[in-house]
């Protein structure tokens, strides 16, 4: 299923979270550009792939391989896995009081730059940038002087998420339940954003309970997370069946089989 | 994380070097024929020397405080030296150039240039090392605006009436035990004056170290600001990395008379000990201001340094409408202790204070506020506000809060709020994920917590402040 040209290639990977085993043999193919879309019902496993791909500690990967961009994605430190342009939306973005969104995110560019071999980038230069950005997904720029998520609503969170997307330029995002309250206008917002970030050499995981994401970010395949393992793949048109009769019957398909042998 | 802490808390104590500077120093031991030596030593006149022995007599008679949330081994006052210079000092050199360059390169390596044309404009400098003033930068520019800024000893002999008549006042000489002791042994120090209606043109600042094995330092700083006056001081601190601890107990007595204000910084960066508590500097300082009508007293302090701390810079609010403020922000790790806090005493009618503390421990440090918020019956319409925040970082340190509040006015309004965090998986993971390293992560989230501090401090040494956070905090993280 892997080959070379593709951005990321899990294998039979297996990760547990305190001991307990979440993700149980889950294999994934992602060529650069492409949308999947990961659903699934609640306890399926789908924030838990989110943290194992990006490294976030207390998540141990027992065994299978993950690469990306050819490189052993397992192998490197979380900070390491960022600067090769993994990037991660959070469901609940955390505060940093005291640090404001510019340093915060002057900081992170600066950190990539470096590991990239290029100078940090001129904070007028940076300002510029940051103040696009906070335009483009319809921030006020007063909250780049702002601590970092300090006091921001549920919307306004996710849309710091994204700005820091527009910012850091990843290869591959992972949207962790970017639609979890949020309403219709703000969900519009974060997928325009989302939308206009669409290019032929970066890819998006947009891990979903919900259809309602897909009317507006449309995903190349559509992916069904149960018990750890991708039961069943498709293109948009899953995310549509799903929506109609809801996951219970996916989850019921080896009893049938069962009965049935 | 807390290894990952451990490892970026396990720093380098960057002026931990010893300088090879031959030294004339006195045989440990304490009796009054060492005050009298020590008194010989600045050719001091009699009524100094008086008033020390006076103060050796009633420290005999103390008792070692022993209230504070530090442990330590009981200190032997017999095995300290309580006097030491640099010999090429004995002849008290006219200026710069016959300053012996061993010395200067010291504080150069210090990040401290002592030559006035490689200085940082607007700040002047009194270098103390050990026991004696080395050089004190820009005298004749101050003196043209009516500023004294001189060693303390010097100022024994040039302004005897404003010396004898604030010495003691704000700090009494049996105030404390330590205080006392001071009063006794203490050696230089920096002494000024702002005349009336003066904004000093520049700031002013002190440098202190140690150098010398066994010897204690105290120092004794004494800031007189005139009515309607205006003065800037900072005070730093550093000492070689010695296996054995040593002392230093200072005084610091700030006057601000009608209309004045005092701003007074502090960054202590003192050797802390090794990670096991070997070593390090036992930091006893008493330091208290008064403030006559309308007047301000604002202490600033960054505290990184020390094995142990016990410090407690206070305003006593005499004057009608005087202000005090107290902003700290206090770093422990390793096996640090630090009890520090503020106290401030509302006499006058319309007083107002503001501290704001923060405590961040690492390590297995222990990291304890302690402050008092009198409202005395006078105290009519007082106003008091008090936060104090703690940041845990790791989960083998301690972070305590003891804040006494005595209010004798109904009219006077006090306000306490306390927080304790910790430097979370999740903020972690969030800088980690945007591709930060995890030192420049703590860095970051300590720095934040210590915004409302940093910034008070003059725009020079806010950047210092946060580059020694940094330093201190390397390798706390993984």
């Amino acid at each position: 299923m892997s080959n070379t040209n593709s951005l990321l290639t899990i294998k039979d990977l297996h990760a547990s979270v305190e001991e307990k085993q979440i993700i149980k043999g889950l294999d994934l193919d992602i060529k650069p550009g492409e949308v999947h879309a990961i659903m699934g019902p609640n306890g399926a496993g789908k924030s838990t792939l989110g943290y194992v791909l990006s490294g976030r500690d207390g998540y141990s990967v027992e065994s299978g391989s993950v690469t990306l961009g050819g490189e052993d994605l397992l192998e490197m430190e979380t900070e390491d896995r960022a600067r090769a342009g993994l990037f991660l939306a959070f469901q609940y973005p955390v505060e940093i009081p005291g640090v404001s969104n510019l340093e915060f995110l002057k900081a992170s560019v600066d950190a990539q730059r470096e590991a990239r071999g290029e100078d940090a980038i001129t904070s007028a230069d940076f300002l510029k940038e940051a103040k696009a950005a906070c335009k483009q997904v319809n921030l006020p720029v007063a909250f780049l002087k702002r601590g970092v998520n300090e006091g921001f609503s549920g919307g306004e969170k996710k849309r710091n998420e994204l700005m820091q997307m527009l910012l850091l330029k990843p290869k591959l995002c992972i949207l962790d339940e970017t639609d979890s309250g949020l309403d219709i206008d703000a969900l519009q917002v974060v997928a325009e954003g989302v939308n206009s970030q669409r290019s032929a050499d970066r890819s998006f995981i947009v891990v979903t309970h919900y259809q309602r994401l897909l009317d507006y970010i449309k995903p190349d395949f559509v992916h069904v997370l149960s018990d750890g393992k991708i039961v069943k793949s498709g293109d948009a048109s899953l995310a549509l069946e799903l929506e109609a009769q809801g996951y219970a019957w996916l989850q019921k398909e080896p009893t049938e089989d069962e009965l049935e042998g | 994380m807390t290894e990952q802490i451990d490892k970026a808390l396990a720093r380098e104590y960057e002026a931990g070097f010893v300088s090879d500077v031959e030294s004339e120093t006195f045989e440990p031991g304490l009796n009054e024929d060492v005050i009298r030596r020590i008194s010989g030593m600045k050719g001091e006149p009699e009524w100094m020397l008086e008033w020390r022995l006076g103060a050796f007599r009633e420290w005999l008679e103390m008792e070692e405080p022993e209230w504070a949330l530090v442990d330590y081994p009981k200190i032997d006052f017999q095995s300290i030296s309580y006097y030491s210079a640099p010999k090429s000092m004995k002849d008290k050199p006219k200026s710069l150039d016959e300053v012996d360059p061993e010395l200067l390169r010291t504080y150069e390596k210090l990040g401290i240039p002592l030559i006035e044309q490689q200085m940082l404009a607007g700040i002047a400098v009194d270098a103390v090392f050990d026991s004696v003033s080395v050089v004190t930068t820009f005298r004749e520019k101050l003196e043209e605006a009516g500023v004294i800024f001189c060693p303390i000893s010097e100022a024994v002999h040039k302004y005897p009436d404003l010396v004898k008549k604030y010495i003691g006042s704000v700090v009494p000489k049996k105030d404390n035990y330590y205080a006392a002791l001071n009063c006794a042994v203490f050696t230089d120090g920096s002494f000024v004056y702002i005349p009336k209606g003066t904004r000093c043109p520049m700031e002013l600042s002190t440098y202190f170290r140690i150098n010398e094995q066994n010897t204690g330092q105290f120092e004794r700083t004494l800031i007189v600001a005139d009515e309607g006056s205006h003065v800037s001081y900072l005070e730093g601190c550093t000492a070689p990395q010695r296996d054995e601890n040593q002392l230093h107990a200072a005084v610091v007595e700030l006057v601000a008379l009608d209309n004045a204000e005092i701003k007074y910084s502090t960054v202590q960066n003192w050797y802390p000990g090794d990670e096991n508590g070997k070593g390090g500097i036992y930091n006893f300082v008493t330091k208290r201001g008064i403030c006559h009508t309308n007047a301000k007293i604002s202490w600033t302090q960054v505290e990184t340094g020390s094995s142990v701390t016990w410090k407690y810079p206070s305003c006593i609010l005499k004057g009608d409408n005087s202000v005090g403020e107290f902003y700290s922000v206090a770093l422990t790790r390793g096996r640090q202790q630090a009890d520090t806090g503020t106290k401030m005493i509302h006499l006058g009618k319309n007083t107002k204070s503001t501290i704001i503390s923060k405590g961040i421990s690492a390590g297995r440090s222990n990291n304890s506020y302690r402050g008092l918020v009198r409202m005395n019956p006078g105290a009519e319409g007082a106003r008091n506000f008090t936060q104090c925040d703690s940041l845990l970082i790791g989960d083998q340190c301690g972070a305590h809060t003891f804040p006494y509040v005595e209010s004798r006015n109904p009219s006077a309004i006090v306000e306490h709020e306390a927080t304790t965090s910790k430097v979370s998986d999740e903020q972690m993971f969030l800088c980690r994920q945007r591709g930060l390293d995890p030192e420049k992560a703590v860095s970051m989230i300590v720095n934040g917590f210590c915004k409302e501090v940093f910034k008070e401090l003059p725009m020079e040494f806010a950047v210092e402040a946060g580059k020694l956070l940094e330093i201190s905090l390397e390798g706390s993280v993984g």
